[in-house]
């Protein structure tokens, strides 16, 4: 039997810097819940809203894979590996930290704010060559239906990272009804509603709600508004 | 004040996660860049954790795993993600309490 875990919008940890607000599923820098510190290999799920001309300094990761989503605005990368790009909406950004990278990520439009998630998954092999990666999604035209922007696979659609998970995005009408299938046994799903009303598995989501759904080889969504959510994939054990 | 044995091979990387470590003020970091020094130093102090950074191999890894239950059976050792990580905090405190 499906074993579930839901994580209410506004039970998230929420870190206010001025320059940046962060919305925390798991527990992250000064937020600290033991009951919440990750799903499976998901460890940081952060909703994060960057003021115009502000952004994160250089600093330091190693050995975890980091993905960032834009959701409005626009985000400038550097890196220690002479990586300079911007990455908005309709894009994802990749960085296998490995053997260590330092990066930095700017906001450098003053007129409007930066909103992406950003999320880290621990590898499934450590001290890799880092990598960067940034690809276009071309979903915009993608309804009622599931676009992949992750696996494990060089050859398969999306990014690549060095863990055994499946990321999809996708905007739904009302009143659809889709499966989704998992990869993998011994993987789990987290359901992150982005916008609209759904429900899982009995349970009905809202806005930035959270639903860790394992135990199970697939589960159904159905849709009560227009939605669009976010699915990951992931090992639970690793 | 707690001590904490912070292992891993890339300078800068170790030299961010010490001052983040020593600016709680309850914590205090000591560097290890390699398996050896790592041995030598748990010898020297009384650490409350050890901390893994990237560089090492896996088999390094393993090894003092195995040296650390044999000399300092009560040292918990958790692996760590870079000093900009934001984890830093939640994995000592769920490590340490």
């Amino acid at each position: 039997m499906a074993q579930t875990v839901l994580h209410r919008a506004d039970t998230r940890g929420v870190a206010d810097h001025g320059w940046l607000k962060s919305f925390q599923s798991f527990s992250f820098s000064g937020y600290y819940n033991p009951e919440r510190i990750n799903f499976g290999a998901l460890r940081v799920l952060n909703d994060d809203i960057v003021t115009g001309g502000k952004g994160f300094g250089e600093h330091p990761h190693d050995n975890m894979e980091i993905i960032s989503i834009p959701l409005e605005g626009e985000l400038t990368h550097k890196d220690s590996m002479g990586n300079v790009a911007t990455i908005k909406a309709g894009e994802i950004q990749l960085m296998s930290a490995g053997t260590g990278i330092y990066h930095s990520e700017y906001n450098l439009d003053p007129s409007k704010p930066a909103k992406f998630l950003q999320i880290w998954l621990f590898p499934n092999k450590r001290n890799v060559e880092p990598r960067y990666d940034q690809i276009i999604l071309n979903n915009d035209d993608v309804r009622n239906q599931f676009v992949q922007v992750l696996s494990p696979n060089q050859d398969d659609e999306g990014v690549w990272i060095y863990q055994d998970a499946w990321f999809n995005l996708g905007k739904f009408d009302e009143n659809i009804t889709t499966n989704y299938n998992l990869h993998q046994k011994g993987n789990g799903v987290y359901v992150f509603l982005l916008k609209g009303k759904i429900k899982i598995n009995g349970q009905v989501l809202d806005n930035r709600d959270g639903f860790g759904i394992w135990d199970t080889e697939t589960f159904e969504i159905t849709t009560l508004a227009d939605s669009e959510l976010l699915l990951m994939e992931v090992p639970m054990t690793f | 004040m707690i001590e904490i044995l912070i292992i891993g091979t890339n300078q800068p990387i170790m030299e961010t996660v010490k001052r983040l470590i020593d600016r709680d003020g309850k914590w205090f970091a000591t560097i290890a860049f390699s398996y050896q020094e790592a041995c030598e130093l748990c010898l020297e102090k009384d650490f409350s954790l050890a901390l893994f950074g990237g560089g090492l191999t896996g088999e390094e890894e393993k090894e003092l795993q195995t040296y650390f239950s044999q000399v300092k059976p009560k040292l918990p050792i958790v692996k760590h993600y870079g000093g900009g990580s934001g984890l830093l905090y939640a994995e000592i405190y769920q490590a340490i309490g």
